[in-house]
């Protein structure tokens, strides 16, 4: 830091007396929002009475932290100042190293269960496997059929978790009911889930920006709540458990002698059905991946593409909006209910307080901070976002410090915030925000951000 | 007849609230053209700071005269909030102004969920039960057994509302501010050209809105007499659906936006059915969007090519 100070004599301002101005006024600033949320906490004592426990030293953080903040990024925009070029090129993605990147990345995942074996030993692994793999699988999934409706036809859906939730409460209506198997229920629930993607698009046909995304967000409470109080069906709060577990081509993994241990005459372990079960999810997302490159190179794809940038050139061009909004609409929620349908046998048991706005909003995080329209950028969000809060519930360490009464995994939603705005002040666009086109003249030239204006209708 | 009677004082009392909530939402998308989605959770935030000065002053400091403490507490809760918002602004929206339409309500929604983390964070996940302010009620008539009754809280709740909507509405139609206000909404561009601090107009009305947030925070601890990390969401809602029907940019369309949702809600729990009656807002929403966007007193939109 020391050095940070003395280097940048030579700039206008004294940036170290400028850092400590403006890092003083930070502090001043936290303290203020500091007080009296974070200094007196409200507890009930014994006879119900809410009393007051004065913690100042959480102000006294805050500040810090405040101050510090504002000092150092002071000091580090003005020494970086000078040395950034004018207009920065965008990062020319040579196309044959993005083709060996996303090569490489596809062994990695295959591979994946493999390695956590290898590391982290049976035990370990199943932690790696099932509360990273196939959960942040889940929502690379989401998020890449998320990212039909958001990133490709602009239209921003924040009711998303309703088709998560059809596709869930489908397969697990249709198999309690019907005794259906999840292989079955699997397409049958991606379907409804489209149809329902149909249904609440036809009203929102004429809607645009946040108008769009106010109603989808009513919808999607709306099911929530129906899913709530409809309890002859539902089940209500209590939720529906039971939901018959994936087999493996009929075969089951139990113990029993008809089980997928048992006919491959290997010993029952409960680590097969969770790798199963990640190489499942995997297909599911990589299916999703694969259809979403097909279709933007469709007229249907390009088609969303083009009502992205400007619906009203669209409608002079002669595209049916409606048609192209209805079908973005069904894809994104068709997918939507495939992640769902996955979820509900995964869990094998399903209830309303999984599909709270928070999950809406989650996924639409990971869409667009990855970069509205980037697939990788999706999944690297996703593995970002989820994998990092996953990761806050691992910090035993913290507890050392802090006492065992600090639980970091409670802070992820607050961080998960706090990220969404930090990045969206950092970077608009997303993180990975240049994007190749899919017709072009001879060669493919990455658009920059600044070309590429999506959802602004 | 004595029921409906009772139940539409319930509302008027509810529905103030949530105009005044509606403001907030009402002026920011007047100016800026964006939903503020923590509007809701800084509603919420409100209600604990409320709530924390309240003991701070009867349990800590006992101070003896509840209606003096209840000023003060309205104050501070008013000061503290408005400092959120305006830090809100500064942080997290100002830097996206000119961005894609999108982002600020990103931001927003990321905000949002700050907030009230933040709060079940640091003030724990339970319900918070508050000592009974102003129980006592006056029965207005009795007859056949039922008694309609109008209770000290409500009264104060529906003349804090009409008081502080006066003020506003003086601010906003007789003061320079109001005028830079009303300028900005037309055109921005035109107002700062002709000398208008635009950033500080917007900071401004942010400010405002989150001051009459916090006065509703006050009175829905009062009038609920439980506050909760979590009730910044289905208020910030329903709030924003009455702007919404009321017309949204219009301010006495969110006054009454905000009556006629609480009428409605209140209605439809006492006729129909309690556990719906967060479907009856929701689908309000859905339907005025799609079928009246321009809401009971708002200008239509006209889309400009």
């Amino acid at each position: 830091m020391a050095a940070a100070a003395t280097e940048p004599r030579s700039l206008p301002a004294n940036p170290l007396a400028r850092g400590l101005k403006e890092g003083l006024g930070a502090a001043l600033l936290a303290f203020g929002l500091a007080v009296p949320i974070l200094a007196l906490r409200t507890e009930q004592n014994i006879s119900n009475q809410l009393v007051l426990q004065p913690r100042w030293h959480y102000v006294g953080f805050a500040v810090l932290a405040a101050f510090l903040g504002r000092l150092l990024f002071v000091l580090a925009t003005s020494a970086a100042a000078p040395r950034r070029p004018k207009a920065a090129a965008p990062a020319a993605f040579p196309a044959g190293a993005a083709r060996a990147l996303s090569i490489l990345g596809l062994l990695l995942l295959l591979l994946y269960p493999v390695l956590a074996l290898a590391i982290a030993g049976r035990a370990g692994a199943v932690k790696w496997i099932d509360n990273f793999g196939v959960q942040i699988l889940i929502y690379i999934m989401l998020g890449w059929g998320l990212n039909i409706v958001v990133g490709l036809a602009g239209l921003l859906d924040l009711g998303y978790v309703a088709f998560y939730a059809v596709g869930a409460y489908s397969t697990a209506l249709l198999a309690q009911n019907f005794g259906l198997s999840f292989w079955l229920c699997l397409p049958l629930a991606g379907i409804l889930a489209a149809f329902w993607g149909i249904l609440l698009g036809f009203p929102v046909l004429r809607l645009r920006g946040d108008y769009l995304a106010i109603v989808t967000l009513a919808f999607g409470e709306i099911i929530r709540l129906v899913l709530i109080n409809w309890v002859p069906v539902t089940n209500g709060y209590a939720g529906i458990s039971g939901i018959p577990r994936p087999t493996f081509f009929g075969l089951p993994f139990n113990a029993s002698d008809s089980g997928f241990a048992a006919f491959f005459g290997i010993e029952f372990s409960p680590l097969h059905r969770i790798i199963f079960l990640f190489y499942v999810i995997l297909a599911l997302a990589l299916i999703t991946n694969w259809v979403t490159l097909r279709l933007r190179r469709l007229p249907i794809g390009r088609a969303w593409e083009a009502l992205r940038e400007d619906e009203i050139a669209c409608r002079a061009l002669g595209i049916n909006t409606t048609n192209t909004k209805l079908t973005a609409f069904a894809m994104g929620a068709g997918f939507g209910g495939f992640a769902g349908s996955f979820f509900a046998a995964r869990q094998g048991f399903i209830s309303p307080e999984s599909f709270t706005f928070m999950e809406s909003a989650v996924v639409l995080a990971i869409a667009v901070l990855g970069g509205m329209g980037s697939q990788i950028g999706v999944a690297i969000a996703a593995a970002v976002m989820i994998g990092g809060t996953e990761i806050l519930r691992e910090l035993e360490w913290l507890k050392q410090i802090f006492g065992s009464a600090f639980d970091p995994a409670q802070y992820r939603m607050l961080l998960f915030g706090l990220a969404m705005v930090l990045v969206m002040v950092w970077k608009p666009r997303g993180l990975v925000s240049f994007r190749r086109p899919s017709i072009f003249l001879r060669e493919a030239r990455p658009v920059r951000a600044d070309m590429v204006k999506e959802g602004s209708g | 007849m004595e029921y409906l009677l009772q139940q539409i004082i319930n509302g008027v009392t509810l529905g103030s609230i949530y105009g005044l909530i509606a403001i907030g939402y009402t002026m920011v998308f007047g100016i800026i053209g964006m939903v503020n989605f923590a509007h809701g959770d800084v509603f919420m935030l409100s209600t604990f700071i409320a709530l924390i000065f309240l003991l701070l002053l009867t349990q800590v400091l006992g101070l003896g005269s509840l209606a003096i403490a209840l000023f003060i507490v309205l104050i501070l809760a008013m000061l503290l909030t408005s400092l959120w918002a305006w830090a809100i602004e500064r942080l997290a929206y100002r830097p996206l102004r000119g961005s894609f339409r999108l982002a600020p309500l990103i931001s927003a929604i990321g905000m949002s969920i700050f907030l009230s983390n933040l709060v079940q964070v640091t003030q724990g996940p339970r319900n918070k039960p508050v000592p009974s302010i102003l129980g006592e009620v006056i029965t207005l008539s009795e007859r056949e057994g039922y008694s309609v009754t109008l209770s000290y809280r409500q009264i104060l709740i529906v003349v804090v509302t009409g008081v502080l909507l006066l003020a506003f509405w003086y601010i906003v139609q007789k003061t320079s501010l109001g005028r830079a206000q009303r300028a900005c909404e037309q055109d921005r561009r035109m107002a700062a050209l002709l000398g208008v601090d635009v950033d500080r107009t917007i900071s401004l009305t942010f400010v405002i809105g989150a001051a009459l947030a916090a006065v509703a925070g006050l009175l829905f601890m009062i009038y609920y007499g439980v506050v909760n990390f979590n009730d910044g969401f289905v208020p910030g809602v329903k709030a924003f659906t009455a702007a919404v029907l009321g017309g949204i940019g219009s301010l006495p369309g969110a006054v009454l936006g905000g009556l006629l949702i609480g009428l409605i809600e209140t209605l439809w729990s006492a006729y129909f059915s309690i556990d719906y009656k967060d479907v009856a807002t929701f689908s309000i929403l859905a339907v005025t969007l799609v079928f009246l966007p321009s809401g009971l007193l708002g200008k239509p939109e006209v889309e400009k090519v």
